[in-house]
């Protein structure tokens, strides 16, 4: 579904990402792990179009987006959930959904989207004519979410979906996240610091290290790679 | 009493016309970060599209008011477009202070250009709406300050259903919150950003006529004074933030008229100036705005 060649991506002279390669089947879920500075969020950042690569190609469905304007690749069907939630919080709960449907014109597909984020956010739903700003953490999260399948996106990413959250809520918007890839349909590309969690919801894993993959592989057996253990999972 | 009201009529139809003004000013701090200078030559722009068409239409009838009032919003419209496209777009990753320097030479490029081509001479504006003065009490209202209050509310409510009610007015309050989100969510940053120099560039053509039906002499440098005092409304009322600009423009034009009614007549841009910093002592973040700590 998606397929990265030989991506480089530098800031300035300083270089993040030297000449990645991976790809995604249509309808796993796969994660990117690693530390701080890896280069996880700048991976995520150039397949949605904010960053633009030094070399290599981004090809989505067949498709060659690596030149493609951000606003374009939405429009492909592909969707960034960035880190930090990014949600707009003067705008209230529900227009922060309409804007999630900004390409969308179908309003009977529009309305179908909300009310499956209702369904599987019930609190947005009680929050409907809040301002996001005043959501708690996870609530944010989960509007950062539901704006984005409000997308009607084929292919979800996901920056750091646990950064910040009340322990408690971090296991439901897991077990949601894997909810929207099995009943969806919906790929789903998750980065996280959390490397246990990562590799407990996901089929595929790529391990980042100084803008390179340095392992990769299933899941489940990453999970009791030894070596792997020890850096990030926490012996 | 009625020479309180009366001040306060005159007051609050002068303040009408720097919040129209001011509103752009706000709009485009708004999703662009920066103070968009040129804005009141686009004001001086505005007064004299008003001039040529005041010509083609016969004086004093309400229709033809509306039709000059109409045509100048177009073309200021599509004035602020160009500039942002010509003289700002290419700047979008620059450092806002190379913005800001651009704005002030496009500016100064709208000013002299107006110089050669309408002259330096003060013109007298036509009075293209009719003009009748009504007495209730011992005020006098005329219909051009009716006309100013009447043209100003409803291009404030229309303003506000645009920015809070439509798709567009939506994704402008999301480019403000946050740019880079509002890319992800598939909007055009840059149509949006055009769309709102339209927007604030027609208001600022009805700010000009109505200002030029009140105090009928216009030349191309027009724009500086009433520019500047919007602009320093839009910082009083939180810049940034719509019904601040409103606000700022309303209290900016009714303390200015109440002070050139005084004794001190001499000092009401002084007067006016320090309220700005009294009010920006307490409050930094205008009367409406927000205090927000920026985030990286």
């Amino acid at each position: 579904m998606l397929s990265i060649t030989d991506l480089s991506v530098s800031y300035g002279a300083i270089s993040a990402l030297s000449g990645i390669s991976f790809s995604i089947n249509q309808g796993s879920i796969v994660t990117l792990i690693g530390g701080n500075g890896a280069g996880k969020t700048t991976t995520l950042r150039t397949i949605s179009g904010l960053l633009r690569p030094k070399a290599g190609r981004i090809e989505f469905l067949g498709e060659d987006i690596t030149k493609l304007a951000a606003h374009k690749i939405v429009a492909r069907s592909l969707c960034h959930v960035p880190e930090g939630r990014m949600i707009f919080s003067n705008l209230t709960v529900d227009e922060n959904l309409s804007m999630g449907a900004y390409l969308q014109r179908d309003p009977e597909l529009i309305a179908k989207n909300r009310d499956y984020v209702f369904s599987i956010f019930p609190r947005l739903k009680e929050r409907v004519k809040q301002m996001a700003g005043t959501l708690s953490g996870g609530e944010q999260q989960m509007l950062a979410i539901g704006r984005a399948l409000m997308s009607n996106p084929k292919f979800l990413m996901l920056d750091e979906p646990s950064l910040g959250i009340a322990p408690r809520l971090i296991s439901t918007i897991f077990e949601k996240i894997v909810e929207i890839n099995q009943k969806q349909g919906i790929t789903i590309l998750l980065v996280e610091q959390n490397a246990n969690l990562a590799l407990e919801v996901s089929q595929q894993a790529y391990v980042l290290e100084t803008g390179r993959i340095v392992m990769q592989g299933e899941s489940k057996q990453l999970r009791t790679d030894p070596q792997l253990k020890a850096t990030y999972l926490g012996g | 009493m009625s020479e309180f009201l009366q001040q306060l009529l005159n007051g609050l139809s002068l303040g009408a016309i720097y919040a129209l003004i001011a509103l752009g000013y706000t709009m485009v701090y708004g999703v662009l970060r920066f103070i968009n200078f040129a804005h009141s030559d686009v004001f001086m722009v505005g007064a004299f599209i008003g001039y040529y068409m005041g010509k083609l239409v016969p004086e004093g009838t309400l229709w033809g008011g509306l039709a000059v009032l109409g045509v100048a919003m177009i073309g200021c419209a599509l004035l602020g477009m160009t500039i942002e496209r010509l003289a700002y777009r290419r700047l979008r990753s620059a450092p806002t202070l190379n913005v800001l320097i651009t704005a002030i030479g496009v500016s100064l490029l709208l000013e002299y250009t107006g110089q050669v081509f309408f002259g330096a001479a003060p013109r007298n504006f036509p009075a293209i709406f009719p003009v009748r003065n009504f007495q209730i009490g011992g005020v006098i209202i005329g219909s051009n300050q009716l006309i100013v209050i009447a043209v100003s509310v409803v291009l404030m409510i229309v303003l506000q259903l645009i920015v809070y009610r439509t798709r567009i007015g939506t994704a402008m309050r999301a480019v403000s919150l946050n740019p880079k989100a509002a890319v992800l969510m598939g909007v055009n940053n840059d149509v949006v950003i055009s769309f709102t120099f339209g927007l604030g560039s027609a208001l600022a053509a009805a700010g000009g006529i109505l200002y030029a039906l009140n105090y009928p002499s216009i030349d191309p440098l027009m724009g500086v004074m009433p520019g500047l005092k919007a602009f320093v409304a839009a910082i009083l009322g939180g810049i940034g933030n719509i019904p601040g600009a409103a606000l700022g423009g309303l209290i900016l034009g009714t303390v200015e008229t109440f002070v050139s009614g005084s004794q001190w007549s001499t000092y009401k841009d002084a007067i006016a100036f320090a309220i700005l910093i009294i009010i920006l002592l307490f409050r930094p973040a205008g009367l409406l705005g927000r205090f927000t700590v920026e985030k990286v």
